[in-house]
């Protein structure tokens, strides 16, 4: 895990004066990934905690792991240039979201266990070959990220997948969430509920894609749960709880990284840390409130 | 569509969970506005025909017709309320948006258009619950929330209406209201409704289905302690509802 060093002065101006620092852009490009991923996982978390499916996007994230290894491996040890780790990435995810998927509506086995097959052998595909490619890789920097990593052409991937994402979360809407409160009913009304629990899958897949760079595959989870988690204490409507979401994504990620910088932490933890103390601020306010009533 | 074809036909019809059999051989027809109560002990295999109709459930022999046609294309003119929801209570919605749900599917993008919310608010009116359409669906009473899915059944306009136990959770206090707008209901489409209460369904019925994996057929004049006992398997106390006495009650010395 690689920190940002901080200059002398008040850390709030560093930050600010480091954003626009040519030999910085790392900082500026990890903001603009935080804040063009906060609407996708705003949008796509809700939907998933709303579903219910916490779990399976856990499975996909760790999956992707095997991806970026695979990806590596191909590049150093034969020499394929474009087959780089976030391609390895989003190629995984889809894949995983689309085996899970269909497990989860088709399979007589049990779900869980397949799940939890496939969350293991994902991670460990990658870390083997991880090892075998030629060169030192570090898997500290993909399983809890590094911002140092983030290119100018991720930024540009990512912008696309977020154009993708939101678009697709949002024309989904109405029947996503009649998908989401009553299965059985909405089929009855002829949607297609399998095909749209696989797109919601492949969203959720492409959204944790948006933010391993920046949190890695650990705990990009957080960022799908903690702010929806959150939201739902306010929200009496899908869309409100998409919104406040979104906010308090945008605020984990722009306070998240200006602490890590402050203070000298690790960029991906900070901002997980800083979701989740949102989440516990609300729960246990929340309780207080119930007490004294 | 010619109008004397029957809204359900089923023929010979049977059923099973792997060994478990549980409708054998069912034959029987409704006609469209008529109105049927399905009654029967607890895994007599009401539910179970309710999924036939929809055809979320196949049968494994004879033939199931709906408006003339297979139940999953007949789907969409079937406005179904179940017994049970699958509800997550934290779920964030409105009422307006649940009975919306009921619009879900009939438009391309699945966009709702004035027209849909028109539906849902004239569904929502009919069933005296308009005045609860912003609320957070989740602040509701069970008796609410169980008007609530009719209203979204309705809003489907449908031509066949199945209700399972549309009366579970409703306050005593509102119950007569609630039997008027069936009763309503029941002059505009073809209603199927699952009941334990026997003697609340029986009054807005022509026909009571004694299901228990066979299906026997009883026009509601000729519901007897006999036939009762014969289909629950035991005496059953029946109360009649349009019935009224002095506030003493009174002797059933004088019936005989």
């Amino acid at each position: 895990m690689i920190t940002a060093v901080p200059n002398k002065g008040t850390p709030m101006l560093t930050y600010f004066s480091a954003l626009t620092d040519p030999n910085m852009v790392f900082l500026r490009y990890a903001l603009f990934a935080g804040l063009l991923a906060a609407p996708a996982f705003g949008i796509i978390g809700t939907y998933v905690v709303a579903r219910r499916m916490t779990y399976l996007a856990g499975a996909i994230a760790h999956c992707v792991l095997g991806g970026i290894g695979a990806a590596l491996y191909c590049q150093v040890h034969y020499g394929l240039a474009w087959m780089t780790p976030m391609l390895g990435a989003i190629v995984t995810a889809i894949a995983a979201a689309l085996v899970i998927g269909l497990v989860s509506l088709r399979s007589r086995e049990r779900v869980d266990s397949v799940i939890g097959a496939i969350w293991v052998l994902g991670m460990a595909a990658g870390i083997i070959f991880i090892a075998k490619t030629p060169g030192y890789i570090d898997p500290m920097s993909y399983l809890f990220g590094n911002i140092l990593m983030i290119t100018g052409q991720d930024l540009l991937t990512i912008a696309v997948l977020d154009v993708i994402v939101i678009g697709l979360g949002l024309l989904s809407y109405n029947r996503m969430i009649a998908v989401c409160f009553d299965e059985e009913f909405a089929r009855l009304r002829g949607i297609r509920t399998e095909l749209y629990t696989l797109l919601l899958l492949c969203l959720t897949a492409l959204t944790i894609v948006l933010m391993v760079r920046v949190v890695g595959i650990v705990m990009v989870i957080a960022l799908f749960t903690l702010p929806a988690a959150t939201a739902s204490h306010f929200s009496t409507r899908i869309w409100q709880m998409m919104l406040l979401a979104t906010l308090l994504g945008l605020a984990s990620v722009a306070g998240g990284l200006s602490l890590s910088y402050g203070l000298d932490l690790p960029s991906g933890p900070t901002i997980v840390m800083l979701a989740g103390f949102f989440y516990l601020v609300v729960i246990v306010g929340k309780g207080m409130k119930n007490r004294l009533r | 569509m010619p109008s004397d074809l029957p809204a359900i036909q089923c023929e010979r019809l049977s059923f099973s969970y792997g060994d478990v059999p549980i409708l054998t051989n069912v034959s029987f027809s409704i006609q469209k506005l008529d109105a049927v109560a399905l009654v029967g002990p607890n895994g007599g295999g009401k539910s179970t025909l309710l999924k036939l109709i929809l055809g979320l459930l196949t049968p494994q022999s004879g033939t199931i017709q709906v408006l003339g046609t297979t139940p999953q294309q007949a789907r969409k003119k079937i406005g179904y309320m179940p017994q049970y929801l699958q509800y997550d209570p934290s779920f964030p919605v409105s009422v307006m948006d649940v009975v919306l749900m009921g619009r879900a599917g009939s438009t391309g993008l699945g966009r709702y258009g004035k027209e849909d919310r028109r539906v849902a608010m004239q569904a929502m009116v009919e069933l005296a619950v308009d005045g609860l359409a912003a609320r957070p669906f989740n602040s509701l009473s069970g008796g609410q929330r169980q008007r609530i899915l009719i209203a979204r059944a309705l809003a489907c306009e449908p031509e066949i209406l199945l209700l399972d136990e549309p009366t579970a959770n409703v306050d005593p206090g509102v119950e007569l209201q609630f039997f008027e707008i069936l009763k309503a209901l029941a002059n505009r489409v073809t209603v199927l409704t699952v009941s334990h209460d026997l003697g609340f369904v029986s009054q807005m019925v022509s026909r009571v289905f004694c299901i228990n994996r066979q299906v026997k057929i009883h026009p509601t004049s000729e519901l007897t302690g006999e036939v009762i006992r014969e289909m629950y398997g035991g005496d059953v106390r029946m109360v009649r509802h349009d019935h009224c006495c002095s506030e003493q009650g009174h002797s059933h010395a004088d019936l005989l």
